[in-house]
Protein backbone atom coordinates (compact mmCIF):
# COMPACT_ATOMS: atom_id res chain seq x y z
CA UNK A 1 0.00 0.00 0.00
CA UNK A 2 2.40 2.89 -1.47
CA UNK A 3 -0.34 5.20 -1.18
CA UNK A 4 -0.63 5.04 2.55
CA UNK A 5 2.55 6.88 3.12
CA UNK A 6 1.39 10.09 1.54
CA UNK A 7 -1.66 10.63 3.87
CA UNK A 8 -0.59 12.81 6.80
CA UNK A 9 -0.13 11.37 10.29
CA UNK A 10 -3.12 13.52 11.66
CA UNK A 11 -5.22 11.96 9.19
CA UNK A 12 -3.92 8.90 9.51
CA UNK A 13 -4.65 8.53 12.89
CA UNK A 14 -8.17 9.12 12.63
CA UNK A 15 -8.65 6.26 9.81
CA UNK A 16 -6.66 4.06 11.68
CA UNK A 17 -9.14 4.50 14.84
CA UNK A 18 -12.14 4.15 12.88
CA UNK A 19 -11.54 1.28 10.92
CA UNK A 20 -10.34 -0.30 14.89
CA UNK A 21 -13.86 1.15 15.89
CA UNK A 22 -15.88 -0.10 13.41
CA UNK A 23 -14.28 -3.85 12.55
CA UNK A 24 -14.41 -4.88 16.43
CA UNK A 25 -17.93 -3.42 17.15
CA UNK A 26 -19.20 -5.59 13.47
CA UNK A 27 -17.25 -8.50 15.16
CA UNK A 28 -18.90 -8.04 18.46
CA UNK A 29 -22.32 -8.05 16.71
CA UNK A 30 -21.55 -11.09 14.87
CA UNK A 31 -20.24 -13.16 17.79
CA UNK A 32 -23.65 -11.86 19.67
CA UNK A 33 -25.11 -13.28 16.79
CA UNK A 34 -23.42 -16.53 17.26
CA UNK A 35 -23.82 -17.42 20.95
CA UNK A 36 -27.21 -15.73 22.56
CA UNK A 37 -29.94 -18.15 22.85
CA UNK A 38 -33.01 -17.64 21.01
CA UNK A 39 -33.71 -16.06 17.58
CA UNK A 40 -35.56 -12.96 19.19
CA UNK A 41 -32.02 -11.76 21.12
CA UNK A 42 -30.55 -12.89 18.10
CA UNK A 43 -32.12 -10.71 15.61
CA UNK A 44 -30.95 -7.55 17.71
CA UNK A 45 -27.09 -7.75 18.07
CA UNK A 46 -26.50 -7.82 14.22
CA UNK A 47 -27.19 -4.13 14.01
CA UNK A 48 -24.30 -3.23 15.91
CA UNK A 49 -22.72 -4.09 12.79
CA UNK A 50 -24.99 -1.88 10.52
CA UNK A 51 -24.74 1.21 12.95
CA UNK A 52 -21.90 2.15 14.46
CA UNK A 53 -19.49 -0.57 12.34
CA UNK A 54 -21.12 0.81 9.39
CA UNK A 55 -20.58 4.52 10.46
CA UNK A 56 -16.96 4.51 11.54
CA UNK A 57 -15.68 2.17 8.30
CA UNK A 58 -17.40 4.74 6.12
CA UNK A 59 -15.97 7.66 7.99
CA UNK A 60 -12.66 6.21 7.90
CA UNK A 61 -13.08 5.49 4.11
CA UNK A 62 -14.60 8.98 3.36
CA UNK A 63 -11.16 10.87 5.51
CA UNK A 64 -8.60 8.33 4.17
CA UNK A 65 -10.24 9.39 0.20
CA UNK A 66 -10.62 13.22 1.05
CA UNK A 67 -7.08 13.71 2.47
CA UNK A 68 -5.60 11.66 -0.68
CA UNK A 69 -7.32 13.49 -3.72
CA UNK A 70 -7.32 16.45 -1.64
CA UNK A 71 -11.32 17.50 -2.64
CA UNK A 72 -14.32 15.96 -0.39
CA UNK A 73 -15.00 12.90 -0.89
CA UNK A 74 -18.90 12.02 -0.10
CA UNK A 75 -20.08 9.06 -2.21
CA UNK A 76 -19.56 6.30 0.86
CA UNK A 77 -22.47 8.56 2.70
CA UNK A 78 -24.98 6.55 0.04
CA UNK A 79 -23.85 3.35 1.53
CA UNK A 80 -23.99 4.99 5.03
CA UNK A 81 -27.72 5.92 4.69
CA UNK A 82 -28.85 3.24 2.64
CA UNK A 83 -28.05 0.70 5.08
CA UNK A 84 -29.22 3.11 7.73
CA UNK A 85 -32.67 3.38 6.55
CA UNK A 86 -32.81 -0.45 4.72
CA UNK A 87 -32.03 -2.71 8.03
CA UNK A 88 -34.91 -1.37 10.58
CA UNK A 89 -37.02 -2.92 7.28
CA UNK A 90 -35.43 -6.12 6.99
CA UNK A 91 -35.17 -6.84 10.69
CA UNK A 92 -38.99 -5.84 11.15
CA UNK A 93 -40.22 -8.05 8.36
CA UNK A 94 -38.04 -10.71 9.20
CA UNK A 95 -39.47 -10.50 12.57
CA UNK A 96 -42.69 -10.23 11.61
CA UNK A 97 -42.68 -13.03 9.40
CA UNK A 98 -40.75 -15.21 12.46
CA UNK A 99 -43.14 -14.50 14.70
CA UNK A 100 -46.31 -15.39 12.25
CA UNK A 101 -44.37 -18.69 11.84
CA UNK A 102 -43.94 -19.64 15.41
CA UNK A 103 -47.47 -18.76 16.41
CA UNK A 104 -49.09 -20.92 13.31
CA UNK A 105 -47.28 -23.73 15.17
CA UNK A 106 -48.23 -22.37 18.55
CA UNK A 107 -44.80 -22.29 20.04
CA UNK A 108 -45.39 -21.64 23.61
CA UNK A 109 -42.37 -19.63 23.91
CA UNK A 110 -44.31 -16.56 22.14
CA UNK A 111 -46.97 -14.69 23.27
CA UNK A 112 -50.00 -16.03 21.40
CA UNK A 113 -52.08 -13.40 19.08
CA UNK A 114 -53.45 -10.40 21.24
CA UNK A 115 -55.81 -8.22 19.28
CA UNK A 116 -56.46 -4.90 20.40
CA UNK A 117 -59.57 -4.41 22.57
CA UNK A 118 -63.25 -3.38 20.71
CA UNK A 119 -61.29 -5.22 17.69
CA UNK A 120 -63.49 -7.95 15.16
CA UNK A 121 -61.34 -10.44 16.17
CA UNK A 122 -62.25 -10.35 19.83
CA UNK A 123 -66.09 -9.77 19.57
CA UNK A 124 -65.88 -13.02 17.28
CA UNK A 125 -63.77 -14.49 20.09
CA UNK A 126 -65.83 -13.85 22.57
CA UNK A 127 -69.21 -14.58 20.83
CA UNK A 128 -67.57 -18.38 19.91
CA UNK A 129 -66.92 -18.69 23.95
CA UNK A 130 -70.20 -17.87 24.66
CA UNK A 131 -71.55 -20.48 22.10
CA UNK A 132 -69.41 -22.98 23.97
CA UNK A 133 -70.79 -21.82 27.08
CA UNK A 134 -74.34 -22.20 26.00
CA UNK B 1 5.22 6.29 10.04
CA UNK B 2 1.76 7.02 8.90
CA UNK B 3 1.86 4.02 6.62
CA UNK B 4 3.02 1.68 9.09
CA UNK B 5 -0.45 2.77 11.21
CA UNK B 6 -2.43 2.56 8.73
CA UNK B 7 -1.03 -0.67 7.49
CA UNK B 8 -1.51 -2.36 11.40
CA UNK B 9 -5.36 -0.88 11.48
CA UNK B 10 -6.37 -2.15 8.00
CA UNK B 11 -4.34 -5.62 8.54
CA UNK B 12 -6.27 -5.68 12.28
CA UNK B 13 -9.84 -4.56 10.42
CA UNK B 14 -9.79 -7.14 8.05
CA UNK B 15 -9.06 -10.12 10.67
CA UNK B 16 -11.49 -9.01 12.60
CA UNK B 17 -14.22 -8.44 10.14
CA UNK B 18 -13.13 -12.07 8.62
CA UNK B 19 -13.93 -13.71 12.05
CA UNK B 20 -17.05 -11.72 11.95
CA UNK B 21 -17.62 -13.12 8.57
CA UNK B 22 -16.96 -16.84 9.92
CA UNK B 23 -19.40 -16.21 12.92
CA UNK B 24 -22.39 -15.08 10.59
CA UNK B 25 -21.39 -18.21 8.51
CA UNK B 26 -21.52 -20.56 11.64
CA UNK B 27 -25.07 -19.49 12.47
CA UNK B 28 -26.32 -19.69 8.80
CA UNK B 29 -25.24 -23.17 8.34
CA UNK B 30 -25.97 -24.34 12.29
CA UNK B 31 -29.58 -22.97 11.82
CA UNK B 32 -31.67 -24.26 13.60
CA UNK B 33 -34.40 -22.82 12.04
CA UNK B 34 -35.09 -20.72 8.65
CA UNK B 35 -35.00 -17.29 10.23
CA UNK B 36 -31.87 -17.58 11.78
CA UNK B 37 -30.02 -18.69 8.23
CA UNK B 38 -31.96 -15.71 6.60
CA UNK B 39 -30.51 -13.57 9.26
CA UNK B 40 -27.16 -15.44 9.21
CA UNK B 41 -27.17 -14.76 4.76
CA UNK B 42 -27.98 -10.91 5.89
CA UNK B 43 -25.30 -10.62 8.63
CA UNK B 44 -22.75 -11.93 5.98
CA UNK B 45 -24.10 -9.04 3.40
CA UNK B 46 -23.58 -6.58 5.68
CA UNK B 47 -19.94 -7.80 6.78
CA UNK B 48 -18.78 -8.41 3.21
CA UNK B 49 -19.36 -4.91 2.10
CA UNK B 50 -17.35 -3.47 5.04
CA UNK B 51 -14.54 -6.13 4.11
CA UNK B 52 -15.01 -4.42 0.62
CA UNK B 53 -14.75 -1.03 2.00
CA UNK B 54 -11.22 -1.85 3.87
CA UNK B 55 -9.88 -3.23 0.57
CA UNK B 56 -10.72 -0.09 -1.14
CA UNK B 57 -9.23 1.76 2.24
CA UNK B 58 -6.22 -0.85 1.38
CA UNK B 59 -5.58 -0.65 -2.68
CA UNK B 60 -6.68 3.08 -2.44
CA UNK B 61 -9.22 2.66 -5.38
CA UNK B 62 -12.43 3.39 -5.94
CA UNK B 63 -13.82 0.63 -7.36
CA UNK B 64 -14.35 -1.34 -4.04
CA UNK B 65 -16.83 1.29 -3.08
CA UNK B 66 -18.81 0.26 -6.30
CA UNK B 67 -18.97 -3.26 -5.32
CA UNK B 68 -19.60 -2.55 -2.01
CA UNK B 69 -23.11 -0.62 -3.02
CA UNK B 70 -24.39 -3.32 -5.06
CA UNK B 71 -23.32 -5.50 -1.81
CA UNK B 72 -26.02 -3.42 -0.08
CA UNK B 73 -28.59 -2.79 -2.32
CA UNK B 74 -28.95 -6.67 -3.53
CA UNK B 75 -28.48 -7.50 0.58
CA UNK B 76 -31.69 -5.53 1.15
CA UNK B 77 -33.74 -6.59 -1.87
CA UNK B 78 -33.04 -10.54 -0.99
CA UNK B 79 -33.77 -10.33 2.51
CA UNK B 80 -36.80 -8.48 1.90
CA UNK B 81 -37.55 -11.36 -0.34
CA UNK B 82 -36.75 -13.78 1.85
CA UNK B 83 -38.67 -12.43 4.60
CA UNK B 84 -41.98 -12.55 2.33
CA UNK B 85 -41.27 -15.75 1.43
CA UNK B 86 -41.16 -17.08 4.93
CA UNK B 87 -43.95 -15.20 5.99
CA UNK B 88 -46.87 -16.20 2.75
CA UNK B 89 -44.95 -18.66 1.54
CA UNK B 90 -44.53 -17.42 -1.94
CA UNK B 91 -43.02 -13.68 -3.21
CA UNK B 92 -44.87 -12.14 -5.65
CA UNK B 93 -48.69 -12.54 -4.56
Amino acid sequence: MSHAADLPLWAAIPVAAFLILGAALTLTGSWGFFRLKSFYDRIHAPTLGTSWGTAAIVLASMICFSVLQSRPVVHELLIGIFVTVTTPLTLMLLGRAALYRDRAEANPDVPAFDPPKGSLAVSVEGEAAAGRDG
Amino acid sequence: MSGTILLFAVTAAQVMLAAAMALALGRMIRGPRAQDRVLGLDTLYVNTMLMLLVFGIRTGSTLYFEAALIIAVLGFVATAALAKFLMRGEVIE
